[in-house]
C-alpha cells in the first residue's frame, strides 16, 4: 500500500532540522522507487517541543523529535507496515507511548477548528484545501445578498482575535453602511506580543483560510481591493502567503468577476518594517501608506475612515479564519461552541516553564487549569506554578488562585487581563514578578511611538521606579506613585498601547504585592532573579575544592586554596551564574 | 536618531545607480515608500544619504520626510551592516527561559552591545522579541538559520561556524 509522509514545515520544526529529515527522505527514497511512499510539508501541528514531528498516513502514527539518522529505519518500518515504537511520543507522567495525535494528552482537550488544516495539508497546494471543503463557502455567499451574510456572522457571534474582541459583524455592518466609491479590507498579521506565534502558524499552515474569509468580508462590505499587513520577521507566512493569492487567481478565486458572479477583488501583501504600534490599527493603515506608524485619535474608526480615507473594515488573521468554517458549518452549529458571550474557539501560543509547549486551540471558556495542566502537561521539572501571563504586553500576570477562572474575554477583563492575541506564557516559582513586569514595561516604553505623553513620559517613570525597586533602591512609597501614574497613563494615553501598558505592572502588584514588599523592605528578591539582590555562596560543607568554579569564573571572583573549601567575594561577582552550572558537588547557592 | 556620517563601502558605491531603477518602478504605486526603502536596503545592506536622496528627489517627497520613515522603523539601517545578523530573542518566552543570559555571553564574546557590528564586519548583533519559535526557546537567528535550546556554552561555537 502507499503511504504519505507529512513532515511539519512550520517555523518551530524547521528549527529543529525538519527540513533535512526531508531531504534525507527524498534521499533514501529515490534510491528505491518501488517503494511507492510520498513526501509532503504540511504546517505547524503545534507541539513544537516535540519536533521535528512526522506523521505517517492513512496510518495515522504521530513520531516525533525525528532526526536524519531516523531516517533509514523509519523507511524500513513503514515497508513492513510496521509501528518505529523508540520515536511514539512517550507520556512524561504514565511513560504510556501513544500512537497516534489524538490519543496524547496535549490533544485531547483540544478543539481544533481555524487549526483543523494545519499539519494536515500542504499549504502550497491550493487543491488540498478545496480538498477539505475549501472556497466551498466562497461560493455559498457569493449567491446571497450582502445584508444575509453580515447577518450569518452576527449569528454566529465571532469576536475579534486580535485583541479588544470587538464583534466582527457589527464591524463589518458599520463598514458595509459607510459612503464611498471604494472600500478596503485589510488583515492584521503583525502579531507584535512577543511570545506568541498564532497567526504566523495560521499563515504557514492553512493560508487559503484567510484569504477565503477577507473575500467574503470584502463581498459583504462591498469592498474590491485587500491588504494583508505581515510583521517583516515572518518571511515564510509571507513566501506561502504570495503562493496562495497565485494559486487563487489561478483558479479565479481572486481577481475580476470572481466564480462568475460579477463580484471582483484582489488582494496586496504589506511587509511591516518592525514596530510594535503599528498592530494598532490606525497606525497600520498609516503604515500601509508609506508613513510612520504612528496612531491617530479616533473616531473616525478606518470604518468610515480607513485606507488613504476610503471605508475600511480591518481584522485579525485568527478573525479571518473563522470566517469560512462559521459560513461551512452554520453559525447557529457554530454558536454552540463557547460560552454565552464569547462563541467559538481561541488559538493560544502556550510557553515559558510548562512542559508541552506549542500552539492549541482551545473552546472559549475551557479553565486556565485544564490548559496548563491536561493540555500542557503541567509545570516543566516539578516545580510550582506561579502565575500565566496572557495577553502579551498589555494583559495581565493570574495566579495560581486564578486558576479557574472561565478563559473568555469578560471573565478575563474582570480580573485586569485580557484575552490579547494568544500569548500564555506560563511562570514557575523561579520568575520574579517584578522582573516579568519591568520586562514587560521596558518593552512598551522601547515601543512607545512617542506621539503623545503619558506614554511616552509616564512609562518612562514607571520602568525608572521599577528598576529602582529591582536593584534594591525602592521606597516605600514607590508602591503608591507607581498606582497613580498608571491609573494617569490608563485614562490619558493616546492609543491601546499606552491605555494597556501599566497592566502588567498593575495585575503583579495586584496578585503579588508581597514580592514587591520584599524587594523594597527586605532588599530581597525572592526568586533569586534581580541580580543585586542576590549573593553566590560556597557551602563549605559541600565544596571539596575542586577548583572547577574558580577556573571558569570570568571575573576572578572564587578563591581558594585546592581540596579546600571555596568562597566568593561579592565585590568582584558580577552574578553571572557560571559558577552554579560548573559546580557538579551542588555547592553553590542563592542568598 | 543622529545620522552618522559613515564612508561608503566601495562595492555599495558601485550599485548605487541601481536605485534609480528601484525608484522608476515604484515612482507610480501610491504609499510605496517602504517597499522601496526594503528594496533599496536588501539591494545595498543599508541605507546610505546618497540613496535616500535619490528616493527623496525620485518621490518628490522631501528628505526629512524618507528620513522619518527610515528612523521610525527598527527594519531600517543608516549604517553599514556585518556579513552576519545575530538576532538574540528576547521575547517574553524567551526571557523566562533566560534569553538575557545568552545576549550576555555574546555581547562578552564579540565585545559588542546590542545594535553593534564588529569592527572586522563579521557580526552585526540584534535583540528581537519573539521569533515565533517560543516552543524552543531560548533562541537566536544567524542570518536565516534558527537555533534553539541553547545554553549559553554553546554560544561560541555555533558562531564560529559563521565567518
Ligand atoms: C499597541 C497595539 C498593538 C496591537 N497589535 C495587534 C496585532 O499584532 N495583531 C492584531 O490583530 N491586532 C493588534 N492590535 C489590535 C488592533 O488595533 C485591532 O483592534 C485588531 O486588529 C482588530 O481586529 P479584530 O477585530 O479581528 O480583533 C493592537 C492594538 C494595539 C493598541
Ligand atoms: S519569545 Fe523567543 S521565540 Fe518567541
Amino acid at each position: 500500500m502507499s503511504k504519505t509522509v507529512l513532515i511539519c514545515g512550520g517555523t518551530g520544526c524547521v528549527s529543529s532540522d525538519s527540513h533535512k529529515v526531508y531531504d534525507r527522505l527524498e534521499e533514501e527514497l529515490q534510491k528505491d522507487p518501488s517503494s511507492r511512499i510520498e513526501v509532503k510539508f504540511t504546517g505547524c501541528h503545534g507541539f513544537c517541543e516535540q519536533g521535528p514531528i512526522v506523521i505517517v498516513q492513512p496510518d495515522n502514527v504521530f513520531y516525533c523529535r525525528v532526526t536524519t539518522n531516523d531516517v533509514p529505519e523509519l523507511i524500513e518500518a513503514m515497508k513492513k507496515g510496521e509501528v518505529l515504537e523508540r520515536l511514539l511520543y512517550r507520556d512524561p507522567v504514565t511513560g504510556e507511548l501513544s500512537r497516534s495525535r489524538e490519543e496524547i494528552g496535549f490533544y485531547k482537550k483540544q478543539k481544533r477548528l481555524v487549526l483543523e488544516n494545519c499539519g494536515e495539508i500542504d499549504p502550497e497546494n491550493i487543491e488540498e484545501y478545496e480538498s477539505r471543503g475549501g472556497y466551498e463557502a466562497l461560493r455559498a455567499v457569493l449567491g446571497k445578498e450582502r445584508s444575509e451574510v453580515i447577518e450569518e456572522i452576527k449569528k454566529s457571534g465571532l469576536r475579534g482575535r486580535g485583541g479588544a474582541g470587538f464583534p466582527t459583524g457589527l464591524k463589518w455592518e458599520f463598514t458595509a453602511q459607510a459612503e464611498g466609491d471604494k472600500k478596503y479590507v485589510v488583515c492584521n498579521a503583525d502579531e507584535g506580543d512577543p511570545g506568541a506565534f498564532m497567526d504566523r502558524s495560521i499563515l504557514e499552515g492553512d493560508p487559503h483560510a484567510v484569504l477565503e474569509g477577507m473575500l467574503i468580508c470584502g463581498y459583504a462590505v462591498g469592498a474590491d481591493e485587500g491588504y494583508v499587513y505581515v510583521r517583516a520577521e515572518y518571511p515564510l507566512a509571507i513566501k506561502r502567503l504570495k503562493i496562495a493569492i497565485k494559486e487563487a487567481e489561478e483558479k479565479g478565486y481572486l481577481g475580476d468577476d470572481i466564480l462568475n458572479s460579477g463580484f471582483n477583488f484582489k488582494v496586496n501583501i504589506k511587509a511591516g518594517a518592525g514596530a510594535f504600534v503599528c498592530g494598532e490599527e490606525t497606525a497600520l493603515l498609516a503604515s500601509i501608506q508609506g508613513e510612520r506608524g504612528m496612531p491617530r485619535p479616533r473616531p473616525p474608526f478606518p470604518a468610515e475612515k480607513g485606507l488613504w480615507g476610503k471605508p475600511t473594515n480591518l481584522n485579525n488573521v485568527e478573525t479571518y479564519a473563522n470566517v469560512p468554517r462559521i459560513i461551512r458549518m452554520g453559525a447557529d452549529e457554530y454558536a454552540k461552541i463557547g460560552t454565552e458571550k464569547s462563541k467559538g474557539t481561541k488559538v493560544f501560543a502556550l510557553t515559558g516553564k510548562i512542559n508541552n509547549t506549542g500552539l492549541v486551540e482551545v473552546p472559549m471558556g475551557i479553565t486556565m487549569r485544564d490548559i496548563i495542566y491536561d493540555i500542557g502537561g503541567g509545570i516543566l521539572d516539578n516545580k510550582e506554578f506561579k502565575a500565566v501571563q496572557i495577553g502579551g504586553p498589555s494583559g495581565g500576570c493570574l495566579p495560581s488562585e486564578l486558576l479557574d477562572l472561565p478563559v473568555d474575554y469578560d471573565s478575563l477583563t474582570e480580573v485586569g487581563a485580557m484575552m490579547g492575541s494568544g500569548g500564555l506564557v506560563v511562570m514557575d516559582e523561579t520568575t520574579c514578578m517584578v522582573d516579568l513586569a519591568h520586562f514587560f514595561l521596558n518593552f512598551t516604553q522601547k515601543e512607545s511611538c512617542g506621539k503623545c505623553t503619558p506614554c511616552r513620559e509616564g512609562t518612562k517613570r514607571m520602568l525608572e521606579i521599577l528598576e529602582r525597586i529591582a536593584s534594591g533602591k525602592g521606597q516605600e512609597e514607590d508602591l503608591e506613585t507607581l498606582q497613580r501614574l498608571a491609573r494617569v497613563i490608563k485614562s490619558t494615553a493616546l492609543c491601546g498601547l499606552g491605555q494597556t501598558a501599566p497592566n502588567p505592572v498593575l495585575t503583579t502588584m495586584k496578585y503579588f504585592l508581597s514580592e514587591y514588599e520584599t524587594h523594597i523592605k527586605e532588599k530581597r528578591c525572592p526568586a533569586g532573579v534581580c541580580k543585586e539582590l542576590i549573593t553566590y555562596r560556597i557551602d563549605p560543607e559541600k565544596c571539596t575544592g575542586c577548583t572547577l568554579c574558580a577556573k571558569h569564573c570570568p571575573s576572578g571572583a572564587i578563591s581558594g586554596e585546592k581540596k579546600e573549601p571555596h568562597v566568593i567575594d561579592p565585590d568582584k561577582c558580577t552574578r553571572c551564574g557560571v559558577c552554579i552550572t560548573k559546580c557538579n558537588k551542588d555547592a553553590i547557592y542563592l542568598a | 536618531m543622529a545620522y552618522k556620517m559613515v564612508q561608503m563601502p566601495e562595492e555599495v558605491a558601485q550599485k548605487l545607480h541601481l536605485v534609480d531603477d528601484i525608484v522608476e518602478k515604484y515612482k507610480q504605486v501610491p504609499g510605496s515608500l517602504i517597499p522601496m526603502l526594503q528594496e533599496v536596503q536588501e539591494l545595498l545592506g543599508y541605507l546610505p544619504q546618497e540613496a535616500l536622496r535619490k528616493i527623496s528627489r525620485g518621490l518628490e517627497i522631501p528628505l526629512s520626510k524618507v528620513f522619518g520613515v527610515v528612523t521610525f522603523y527598527t527594519q531600517f539601517h543608516t549604517e553599514p551592516r556585518g556579513r552576519n545578523i545575530i538576532r538574540v530573542c528576547l521575547g517574553t518566552a524567551c526571557h523566562v527561559r533566560g534569553g538575557q543570559n545568552i545576549m550576555a555571553k555574546i555581547t562578552e564574546f564579540l565585545g559588542v552591545e546590542p545594535g553593534g557590528t564588529t569592527p572586522d564586519l563579521r557580526f552585526t548583533l540584534e535583540r528581537v522579541a519573539c521569533l515565533g519559535a517560543c516552543g524552543l526557546a531560548p533562541v537566536m537567528m544567524v542570518n536565516d538559520q534558527t537555533h534553539g535550546r541553547l545554553t549559553p556554552d554553546q554560544v561560541k561555537e555555533v558562531l564560529s561556524r559563521y565567518q
